[in-house]
């Protein structure tokens, strides 16, 4: 035995191969359904200890739901298989879910949560039982005011679109205060801005214009002036918008809103670079809101929950749906001012992603936030360099600088090889990394969006762009082999015509079984 | 120093990287931002925690402000309850690859697309329906987007509301239509329940709740679902599931749409941080082209036997459509969809049988309990379900005399009216001291009104 041990000892170990060869994990996981067995069960659960209440026919339940009857092991082992195929961004360079800001959310915040002293605060409690959760209330919205120049924060929406309808829903009652509910039915928005600023505006009873970009990428100015007038209740606009574009002429933007009596709304879902460097206040903005999940660094959860804050100016703190957390000396009160707009959410908001985010800044202060700025703008600009050394890629208006994320294109690889921006982002995958292209519709042809963060190592990004320039060779090589990726995922290419489908979809197992098992 | 969370901090990673780009400084990245629009000074924050124990003694500070519901006797319920929460469900939804992911392909992310496919397929065994969403923010977004969905689907402009609907929600709701739809309020009955509804065919749909904001279990609902249908409304029911392994679904007695909020499936109360809202509905195209939200279906891949996901009908979202889709969908609360269905797969129908017997059981007992110790119970002979309404002469006065013996009693809902709750958590035991501490605070503040 010793002479194999020594033997392997001595044997060279060769350098890792460029690329990383990733396998996602792949364990043929049952529908948790498959795996039931009558009369298993997960949970024991206190038993009725008084006199059980007869229940009239119709109103007690006829048949038991055909939950799945597993033992708990078994539950456990099949939701970490599946947490297992799923690739969080605490596994992989997360720079491609670009508008997305995969940052490090730091392990610590998530213990300040799980403690009982928040994951067991109900939100009704005497206000002299939670004073501990209302500073820290209180302390992030100071925070938020700092960083925003905004007069008050709301911390209630649920998430980034809960915080553009909120925005909206202030927008409606302060031109309703001033008896012009009626009269302003419009909104302005780019098309590089989110599409919930549309979709929300429509919600709201806005008719919705968009502006489209101009030669240089920026907004349309002139498309702008020829829509604002008596009608405009609102600009939602972002900056730098998807394209990573910085507008230097927002003010010109925001003074052309205001002149109209329109209100100028800052879509701030990704300020991650500008944090510290410029606010939505000192450029006239009325309101803004922020993304507790994106900048400041709670984790995305698989699509929440998350947290929205809204910034709003003097004009507009009557409007702020309540309650907010004020200060009175040392202790802190619950007030509900009377304000036209009702709750957006119940109780005060999502605490725990409150919690994390009050953390996450009070770890880096001024001086920190300013280097996560710096950074991210920096990473993004060495990412920028490395895409653009990959032949194929390609940025549209090139001439301009980029902030903290680029919209990026395969125009020219798509023409060469017929390989298509979404094929590409499959095969790259097999790499062990997201990959997004855009929101629709596409106005940059074959897009991808990367957004680096502060969050990511210099041979982290130098990994992420090696990647996207292995797949480019391979798409000129052999483009069919692209085409039918994955080949290291947890399951095959996907036949998706189903799902559009009135007489296939499956939405839920039992409409599976019933239209596919019988 | 390297702060911990950015690797490329400091002088040197910098330098290199501008080196490579051929840039002088970072400031060229922000050449773009004109002079007058940049904060020239530093951010006044406080100041940082630059080591991590810094960090939470810090919090520890803080937290140790808050009283939680684990060290008094709580019976606050009122839309975020107090129940139970299987270990199993936090392990699951601690997962760093959950907790961190976000909007994969479901190659790569094959996982949370089969964990959320999971959830609304058990969802949809306990509510007998073929379609639910996954999650949007709350219950109160989950009824006010039903309601906007009844509107489309019947082009009518006017919906009737229970007003058995806690007053947040209320206010949520009519806000959320208000710029194009007329909520009108239904009168609720002395039982109680819903009062016999004015519709007619300018209605797009009958709202209630079943327990509704009291706690009361609503009967009726098959013949409100036959006088909806009757005028070519749709029934809207807003329930918990939590409920449902004893109570009839919904669906079972003709509601179109069933919509409310999972928090009571294994979501701990996190000061409101729990919520997240289900929408339900039959496997019928029309209606399913109503949601906004996303829905995950099940499809075949290159290889047999083998299940892929993927989003099912995503042309009607904003995604796909912007302001042309169906209202907006975006982040919401899927890691607590994911959760619910840990839970419902640890109870079963069993567990769900057994949890909704104890609170029925239980409930009972407390209301018996409070009326022995002189409360006025409110709709006593109506069914109930985890709350009810106490009346007092003095509701502030009875939760201070509580407080002071170490007990949350309720919400008052008014100044008479305080809104108890009662879980599977709460014993026989502290349902006795309960009653014991009202009789107690009852001979000192007055009896029944």
């Amino acid at each position: 035995m010793s002479s194999h041990g020594e033997s392997f000892a001595t044997l060279p170990v060769a350098p890792k191969p460029a690329l990383r060869r990733f396998h996602q994990a792949r364990w043929d996981e049952e529908i948790i359904f498959e795996l039931s067995r009558p009369g298993r069960r997960g949970i024991g659960v206190p038993a009725p200890d008084a006199p059980l209440v007869e229940l009239p026919e119709g109103i007690g339940r006829a048949t038991p739901p055909a939950l799945p009857e597993l033992s708990q092991n078994q539950v456990v082992r099949h939701y970490l298989r599946l947490s297992q195929e799923t690739l969080g961004a605490d596994l992989n360079i997360d720079v491609g879910q670009g508008t997305c800001t995969m940052k490090y959310s730091p392990k610590v915040n998530d213990t300040f949560v799980r403690d009982p002293r928040i994951a067991e605060l109900h939100p009704l409690q005497p206000e002299d039982t939670v004073q501990g959760v209302l500073e820290i209330y209180w302390r992030l919205e100071q925070i938020l005011k700092e960083i925003s120049g905004m007069t008050r924060v709301s911390l209630q929406p649920g998430a980034g679109s809960a915080a553009i309808y909120a925005n909206l829903a202030m927008i409606r009652a302060y031109h309703a205060s001033r008896g012009e509910a009626g009269q302003r039915d419009q909104v302005v928005t780019t098309m590089f801005s989110h599409p919930s600023n549309a979709a929300c505006a429509k919600v709201a009873g806005y008719e919705v214009i968009t502006l489209m970009p101009d030669a240089d990428g920026y907004p349309d100015i002139e498309a702008l002036r020829a829509a604002v007038g008596p009608r405009t209740a609102a600009l939602l606009i972002t900056n730098p918008e998807d394209t990573g574009i910085f507008n230097p002429r927002i003010r010109e933007f925001v003074e052309l809103i205001h002149a109209a009596g329109g209100l100028a709304c800052y879509d701030q879902a990704n300020a991650n670079g500008i944090l510290g460097i410029t606010r939505a206040r000192d450029a006239g903005f009325d309101l803004c809101h922020f993304n507790l999940h994106k900048t400041f660094s709670t984790p995305h959860a698989c699509g929440g929950p998350a947290a929205g804050a809204c910034g709003v100016s003097e004009a507009l703190v009557p409007f702020l749906p309540g309650p907010v957390v004020d200060r009175d000396g040392e202790s802190y009160t619950l007030n509900s001012p009377a304000s036209p707009v009702g709750k957006i959410r119940p109780f005060l908001g999502v605490t725990p992603n409150v919690v994390r985010a009050y953390a996450w800044v009070m770890a880096l202060g001024a001086d920190g936030l300013r280097e996560v700025a710096e950074t991210a703008v920096l990473n993004n600009n060495y990412l920028l360099h490395k895409v653009l050394q990959i032949p194929g890629a390609s940025v549209p208006w090139a001439d301009k600088r980029r902030v903290e994320q680029v919209r990026y294109s395969w125009q020219e690889l798509a023409e060469e090889t017929g390989v298509h921006s979404e094929e590409i982002g499959i095969r790259a995958a097999d790499f062990g990394v997201h990959y997004w292209t855009s929101h629709h519709p596409y106005v940059v042809p074959e897009p991808f969006t990367l957004e680096p963060t502060e969050s990511y190592s210099r041979e982290d990004l130098d990994e992420y762009a090696a990647i996207l320039a292995q797949v480019a060779t391979e798409a000129r090589q052999d483009p069919e082999f692209v085409k039918n990726a994955p080949y290291n995922q947890t399951v095959h290419r996907i036949d998706a015509t189903s799902l559009d489908d009135p007489a296939q979809w499956s939405p839920t197992w039992r409409a599976y079984c019933r239209k596919h098992r019988r | 120093m390297i702060h911990p969370y950015i690797p490329n901090a400091g002088p040197a990673a910098r330098a290199a990287m501008l080196a490579e780009i051929g840039a002088p400084s970072v400031a060229e990245f922000y050449g773009d931002i004109p002079a007058d629009l940049r904060l020239d000074r530093p951010l006044e924050l406080p100041a940082p925690f630059l080591d991590e124990h810094g960090l939470v003694r810090h919090l520890n500070g803080l937290l140790a402000r808050n009283t939680d519901t684990t060290r008094v006797l709580s019976f606050l319920g009122h839309g975020c309850y107090p129940h139970h929460v299987p270990a199993v469900c936090d392990e699951v939804n601690g997962r760093g690859e959950f907790l961190t992911a976000y909007a994969g392909e479901p190659y790569e992310d094959h996982g949370r697309f089969q964990a959320l496919f999971e959830y609304v397929s058990m969802m949809g065994e306990l509510l007998e329906m073929d379609v639910v969403n996954v999650p949007v923010y709350d219950g109160f977004q989950a009824a006010g987007t039903a309601l906007r969905m009844a509107a489309r689907y019947t082009g009518r402009r006017r919906v009737l509301v229970s007003g058995a609907v806690a007053p947040d929600k209320l206010s949520m709701i009519h806000d959320y239509l208000a710029p194009d739809l007329e909520v009108v309020l239904a009168p609720v009955a002395d039982s109680g329940e819903i009062a016999e509804p004015a519709l007619d065919h300018t209605f797009a749909a009958l709202y209630l709740e079943t327990p509704n904001v009291h706690g009361v279990i609503e009967t009726r609902g098959r013949e409100l679902a036959v006088l909806a249908h009757g005028v070519g409304a749709l029934l809207v029911v807003g329930t918990d599931p939590i409920s449902l392994g004893v109570l009839a679904p919904p669906a079972s007695y003709g509601a179109d749409l069933v919509c409310g909020d999972i928090q009571s499936l294994g979501m701990h109360q996190q000061y409101g941080g729990g919520q997240a809202g289900f929408i339900a509905s039959r496997d019928e195209e029309r209606l399913v082209a109503e949601f906004p939200s996303r829905l995950f279906g099940i499809a075949p891949t290159a290889v047999e036997g083998e299940y892929g996901f993927g989003d099912v009908f995503y042309d009607r979202t904003s995604f796909a459509l912007r302001e042309e889709g169906k209202e907006w969908v975006g982040t919401a609360a899927a890691l607590w969809g994911i959760t619910a269905g840990v839970y419902l797969a640890l109870m079963g129908p069993q567990g769900m049988r057994e949890i909704g017997e104890t609170i029925l059981a239980r409930t009972r007992y407390a209301m018996q309990a409070l009326a022995s110790a002189g409360a006025l119970v409110l709709n006593q002979e109506a069914l109930h379900f985890r709350e009810f309404t106490i009346e007092v002469p003095n509701a502030d006065a009875l939760l201070a005399a509580l407080r002071g013996a170490g007990i949350f009693g309720g919400v008052r809902i008014s100044p008479w009216r305080v809104l108890v709750c009662v879980t599977e958590r709460h014993s026989i035991a502290d349902i006795d001291t309960l009653a014991a501490a009202v009789k107690d605070a009852l001979s000192v503040t007055g009896g029944t009104k």
